[in-house]
């Protein structure tokens, strides 16, 4: 059953994916997060960080990261195989029609209107990834303990770097964690 | 010289595979080094048919880096070209995961690693909004108003209204198609 729950949930995040790059991350986190529940808000953040710092694509990641703490190695290749299965008969699909019609106007128009769209949907996920940074019960409960004003002090500096330097995704993020790291190990020091 | 299909079936399968297991920064740069590979150092396809299968590429649904891998199967071997590219770019994602999986579970709980991993999440989140800035900027250049609302009006249903990305996306490809249409009927009218 479980099994598949895992090829079907992946099967809709690899058909309605459209436009690369970041467009799976919302359709990844309504499945396995808000749907399934099968990692917390906190560890989908954690998925995404790591997803950015390997090669390959976020829905084949997650599919793997979740397919295996799911059902183990058996979940990592059913959760991938209804991830790419879309793509499978969708390009060839396409391919055959563009090969007799040779052109895709109506599609790409269509895509047109799904982008803005689409950049919604990734901002809503960038949304709950900073509110799980954030607030460490994941609640949007204001509180000294609750609030982390370092890691937004972190995120500040993370997106200046990135804007105004030329420095690359995975370093600024290294560096945000390095600094917790050096933060936290500093506070635990006894006084 | 046309290489013997065995020849040509390995050759796809090592490229994406190394393609795969080295490219960091997602789908396009994939593409672009697919178009190396095939294009300019092989010459097995013609420049403009490889900017068509981009296209194809990027108008279905999925991670642009497996459709890409699977449109040049595909045009290069047929079927068996399509399933052994889309192998040789799965694969090294899926090693790479299940790996980090196995240790994610060992080690996240961890105060060192916890502490790295909730920095990280800060800057991941600036990440994500470095992206959408950026692609929220070539919706406002394509200086076509309809874009802007389907992007405000998206947001506020999907962050404020709980309304399930399907929804959304359903709704602004529905617009698009109907749009895409009626433009279709108006020129041709004219004509």
């Amino acid at each position: 059953m479980t099994l598949l729950r895992l090829f079907f949930s992946f099967l809709q995040i690899g058909a309605l994916s459209f436009g690369g790059g970041y467009a799976a991350m919302p359709l990844i986190q309504d499945q396995i997060v808000t749907v399934h529940g099968w990692i917390s808000m906190d560890t989908f953040a954690d998925l995404v960080a790591i997803a950015e710092m390997t090669p390959g694509p976020i829905a084949v990641n997650a599919a793997t990261f979740v397919g295996t703490r799911i059902a183990g190695p058996a979940g990592a290749i059913i959760a991938t195989l209804g991830c790419i299965l879309p793509s499978c008969i969708f390009v060839t699909l396409l391919a055959c029609l563009y090969t007799r019609y040779r052109s895709l106007r109506l599609l790409q128009q269509t895509l047109l209107a799904l982008r803005p769209a689409i950049v919604a949907i990734i901002a809503k996920a960038g949304v709950s990834i900073l509110i799980a940074a954030f607030f460490l019960d994941g609640t949007l409960r204001l509180s000294g303990d609750n609030l982390s004003v370092r890691r937004i002090g972190f995120f500040i500096f993370a997106l200046f770097l990135l804007r105004k330097t030329k420095c690359s995704p995975i370093l600024a993020m290294v560096l945000c964690g390095v600094l917790e790291m050096a933060f936290s190990a500093f506070a635990a020091l006894p006084a | 010289m046309k290489p013997h299909k065995r020849q040509i079936l390995l050759r796809l399968f090592v490229s994406t595979l190394y393609l795969s297991a080295f490219t960091f920064g997602g789908g396009y740069v994939i593409v672009t080094l697919l178009k190396n590979k095939f294009v300019d150092q092989y010459h097995w396809i013609e420049e403009d048919e490889m900017l068509d299968l981009v296209a194809i590429a990027q108008s279905s649904p999925g991670a642009v880096a497996v459709n890409g891998a699977i449109v040049v199967g595909y045009r290069l071997a047929g079927i068996a070209g399509a399933a052994v590219s889309v192998l040789g770019a799965i694969l090294p994602p899926m090693l790479f995961l299940s790996v980090i999986s196995v240790f994610y579970d060992a080690f996240s709980s961890q105060p060192s690693v916890a502490a790295l991993l909730g920095g990280m999440r800060a800057g991941v989140g600036a990440v994500i909004v470095s992206a959408v800035w950026d692609m929220e900027k070539k919706v406002a250049e394509s200086r076509d108003t309809a874009q802007t609302v389907i992007l405000v009006v998206s947001f506020i249903l999907s962050c404020f209204c709980n309304v399930n990305v399907l929804w959304i996306l359903l709704g602004a490809a529905a617009f698009g198609l109907l749009r895409a249409l009626w433009e279709k009927k108006r020129k041709g009218g004219r004509a």
